[in-house]
């Protein structure tokens, strides 16, 4: 049975009606058409439907839709609420830390927790925090150095 | 002018994907859209004896379902596109949907429409299958022998093909050679893993008899083309879209069923359906790589030179042969088994084998990693046989730089090379004789260090047609551009190959650029959508700067000999009389004589005052198709330390020299050799997809399946050499796969070279702690 929640995805409040069993990330993508996000297992290993959840990285695919119910959600569409790249979007550009292109928006709200919390990681710290986000195409890298140089500009 | 060629500009690409702006397959919503689910087997190889739907039928939210039975005259069976000629091969029909019996974990059932996703899964639920179960097979040795369980009726002892490679005379080299070492070895089953899932969604329109499909493709005019056989729709009434695809790694090659059961339901529905695989449906379901097993020797002298080499290898297809299987442990594999080597005599043979397992088809690299494999294996055994630096046996080896063309004993004829070149530079960027020495002391320490030197060279940059031809390719394999010039001279490049991640929007605007004098911001490149791109034949094989980027090249220079004859009726000068200077055509000798590119741009579109005989417009396509392949090669080398105590091995230092002919975007590159090393050292370390007895898939997700994670992977040091192809005017060869065919040797040989004190000769991949744990302890005379 759907029910309406209402939810501040970036920075707008947004109401959809969803079924207690829904997933974040099917309703940011399938509900309000914010299809940055991408899923890409089941199982919550791979990160590429990160978004964050008041602030922090989570796995949208992990958090049921009504969970985040007043809460705020900002996915890679609302990084930059006034337009322009995030230092993240810009050293991911620079440093040629994407190939394919879809586990990016994940990398860089999982990226963009770790500098809100740690402004200057090591490279093993950068590494540790990519745990949960898997790449096939980069070898990681060159996601490494862009990281690296997003916390190089702050 | 300084050129773009050559120059590592940010790819033009990135800012829709950095943004979440950009469009994959499962990201189209189209009014009226219903979603599938296909119901899998659960079963490696059983009877289906009913499959009833009637429950899912009416549960809610569902459209319509569709079984093998009421798909079987509609649709066609999925093909094979490759039919290797000369070996027998066999290839059953593969049905879109189970009739009668299912062949592997993942074999398609049924098809549930519904108006959302949520209940066309819980209606698959509802479904009954009937089955009665058969024994399974998943070791493509043991499926060809006595009593091992039948897969298909007309295949006997499941051998689809019995494929053969020789030159020279390998039984009198291994009867007079002094030398002969023997081993063993496992291709590891790999899970190709793109990072986005397969998608397709259809839409057909019963007024225009045009249906639109949306597909997660690395070739979209193979899918156009296999679609239409599949649909029995006419070719032309069928749109291909392949928009952004997320990774591929020879996965999105295939044609398989689901694009084509969306397209009926989407014909028998009259609104758009699209289906979106899961990663576990993905796992189960989109092809496999590698699975060989293979039984090799090689034979030589005492002081190092190799005299033959024989191969007997077991390739597992799958339950059905997949749309290029049959050519990936022959062609690309057996024709490659000399490497970078002159090794006068060669015997391979390879057994195609159908197991009960999901279907293998190329996965990057698709045969040179298993044969770069095998040869850069044997050398370390055979070198430690003999008592050489295994470093000497190569380079005793190697086909000198002086002798290419140089056509091998499998017979194929490599462009160009300087292997000793990148060898040196691989050897001295890790200091190999200091590594011996700190090697040396360590072991004195109880400490084991291992060094890994691979030299290889690979097959590259497919064409020609004519050979994709007399090796049943089932297409060309040239590729083509359109270049178009707008009237106010900004340009947009259509390709028939289709990138998806490789950067070759940005590259091939490098070309374009160049060529016209312009900024790259003025050149668009368009792939993926059949409607406007010329025939292609897509993005596989490393085929796609050395083929397309040439056709991209001679495209633009066609446009640029018609702006010159524009430019020289505008100034009233000959042709002859004219010199291209920073972007304009100028008259020799009068540097106030000139049109610029925008100029004749807008001359050509409006046409007011054209040549005699030219026709209006600033367009050309070219269609281009080498006259050889392209052989790329390197040196890679890897440091390790394994700690003989627990099995894990440490890479101290990962160096590769990669010479792919010059290279127009050296960021691009280099991004590729890091993608494909650790992609390698994800199947020499810790990926393999495992099948128990039954024919179950152990490794079923992301949990069970070990894709290479940040922590996990060390950096990779690039270095190149530059050895131009002659067979294309870049004189490009191709790096998308030289990093999956190079890094899993190096490391392996790496983990050996280490453990040598101990005795440990082979282990088979991937190398995970427990396996080399296993090894110690077997070389130390222990029990495990």
């Amino acid at each position: 049975m759907k029910r309406p929640i209402t939810l501040n995805v970036n920075g707008a409040a947004r109401t959809v009606e969803v079924e207690p069993r829904a997933l974040l990330a099917d309703v940011l993508r399938d509900e309000l058409d914010l299809t940055g996000t991408h899923i890409g297992c089941d199982t919550s290993q791979c990160g590429a439907c990160t978004v964050h959840l008041d602030g922090r990285a989570v796995k949208s695919c992990t958090v049921l839709a009504v969970q985040a119910e007043g809460r705020a959600i900002t996915t890679i569409e609302g990084l930059t609420p006034h337009g322009g790249l995030h230092p993240l979007q810009q050293a991911f550009w620079e440093k040629h830390g994407l190939q394919c292109g879809f586990c990016t928006p994940g990398m860089i709200m999982t990226a963009a927790d770790l500098l809100a919390r740690n402004a200057k990681p090591s490279e093993s710290e950068i590494r540790h925090a990519l745990e949960g986000n898997l790449c096939r195409c980069t070898g990681y890298q060159n996601i490494v150095a862009a990281i690296q140089f997003a916390a190089g500009a702050r | 002018m300084a050129t773009l060629f050559g120059s590592g500009i940010k790819r033009r690409e990135d800012p829709r994907l950095i943004t979440g702006k950009a469009t994959y397959t499962d990201d189209v919503k189209l009014p009226r859209m219903l979603y599938a689910v296909v119901l899998r087997s659960t079963y490696a190889h059983a009877t289906l004896k009913k499959v009833d739907v009637a429950k899912a039928k009416k549960a809610p939210g569902v459209i319509a379902v569709y079984t093998g039975a009421d798909v079987k005259d509609k649709l066609n069976t999925v093909p094979c596109a490759w039919n290797v000629p000369n070996c027998d091969l066999k290839v059953p029909p593969h049905p879109p949907l189970a009739t009668d019996k299912v062949r592997y974990v993942g074999d398609g059932i049924a098809i549930v429409v519904a108006e959302s996703r949520a209940a066309a899964r819980d209606a698959l639920d509802l479904i009954d299958v009937d089955y009665d179960a058969l024994d399974a097979v998943v070791d493509p040795e043991k499926a060809t022998q006595k009593g091992a369980p039948q897969l298909h009726k007309e295949v006997p002892n499941n051998v689809a093909f019995t494929w053969k490679v020789a030159g020279g005379d390998v039984a009198k080299a291994f009867a007079e050679a002094p030398v002969t070492v023997e081993q063993r070895i496992l291709q590891n089953r790999l899970l190709p893993t793109a990072m986005e899932p397969r998608a397709a969604c259809a839409t057909y329109n019963s007024g225009t008899g045009q249906l639109t499909c949306w597909v997660t493709s690395q070739n979209p005019h193979i899918h156009r083309f296999l679609l239409s056989v599949m649909t029995k729709l006419p070719e032309h009434r069928i749109r291909v879209i392949a928009p952004e695809v997320g990774g591929g790694f020879g996965s999105k090659i295939p044609c398989y069923a689901d694009e084509a059961l969306v397209s009926f339901a989407s014909m028998e529905l009259g609104r758009p359906v699209k289906w979106t695989e899961d990663r576990s449906e993905n796992y189960k379901v989109t092809t496999h790589g590698r699975d060989h097993v293979e039984y090799v020797a090689m034979c030589g002298t005492k002081d190092g030179k190799i005299t033959g080499l024989r191969t007997r290898v077991y390739a597992g297809l799958g339950g059905y042969a997949s749309t290029a299987a049959p050519g990936i442990p022959t062609i690309m594999h057996g024709l490659m088994l000399s490497g970078p080597y002159a090794i006068p005599n060669i015997d391979g043979t390879v057994y195609g084998v159908y197991t009960t397992t999901t279907p293998v088809d190329a996965y990057r690299g698709a045969g040179r990693p298993e044969a770069t494999f095998l040869l850069e294996r044997m050398i370390d055994l055979y070198a430690r046989k003999i008592g050489m630096d295994p470093v000497e046996v190569r380079r005793k080896n190697l086909i000198p730089k002086d002798k290419f063309p140089y056509t091998v004993a499998t017979g194929i004829t490599y462009d160009s090379g300087n292997y000793q070149g990148a060898l040196d530079k691989a050897l001295s960027l890790v200091d190999y004789k200091k590594f011996r020495a700190e090697q040396a002391k360590a072991r004195k320490e109880g400490r084991y260090l291992g060094i890994g030197v691979t030299t290889y060279c690979e097959i590259c940059g497919l064409g020609p047609s004519q050979v994709a031809g007399a090796v049943g390719f089932g297409g060309g394999l040239y590729d083509s551009a359109l270049v178009r010039v707008y009237p106010t001279g900004v340009v947009r490049a259509y390709i028939g190959a289709k990138p998806h991640g490789q950067g070759e929007e940005t590259t091939f605007a490098q070309i374009v650029a160049d060529e016209f004098g312009l900024p790259v911001e003025n050149v668009e490149v368009v792939a993926g959508d059949t409607e406007t791109t010329p025939q292609g034949w897509g993005t596989y094989g490393s085929r796609t700067t050395a083929v397309c980027g040439s056709a991209v090249k001679i495209a633009a220079q066609r446009v640029k000999e018609k702006a010159k004859k524009i430019a020289a009726h505008l100034l009233e000068a000959s042709e002859a009389d004219l010199e291209w200077k920073d972007g304009k055509f100028m008259v020799k000798g009068s540097p106030d004589k000139g049109k610029s590119f925008a100029e004749l741009a807008l001359m050509a579109n409006v046409a007011w005052n054209m040549p005699p005989g030219v026709e209006p417009g600033l367009e050309a396509t070219a269609f281009f198709d080498p006259s050889n392949f392209v052989y790329p090669f390197g040196t890679h080398i890897c440091t390790v330390e394994v700690d003989a105590e627990t099995g894990e091995t440490k890479i101290l230092r990962y160096v590769a020299v990669d010479d792919c002919g010059p290279q127009i975007n050296p960021m691009i590159v280099d991004g590729q050799v890091h993608g494909g090393v650790i992609q390698g050292l994800g199947e020499a370390l810790q990926e393999l997809a495992v099948y128990d007895e039954d024919g179950q898939l152990l490794t079923g997700t992301m949990m069970d399946y070990a894709v290479p994670r940040a922590s996990q992977m060390p950096r990779v040091e690039t270095a190149h050499t530059v050895t131009p192809s002659p067979v294309n005017p870049l004189g490009v060869k191709g790096v998308g796969e030289t990093g999956t065919i190079a890094s899993v040797p190096t490391l392996v040989n790496a983990v050996c070279d280490a453990l040598a004190p101990l005795g440990v000769t082979h282990i088979d991949k991937p190398l995970t702690p427990a396996r080399v744990w296993a090894a110690i302890q077997q070389a130390r005379g222990g029990k495990q």
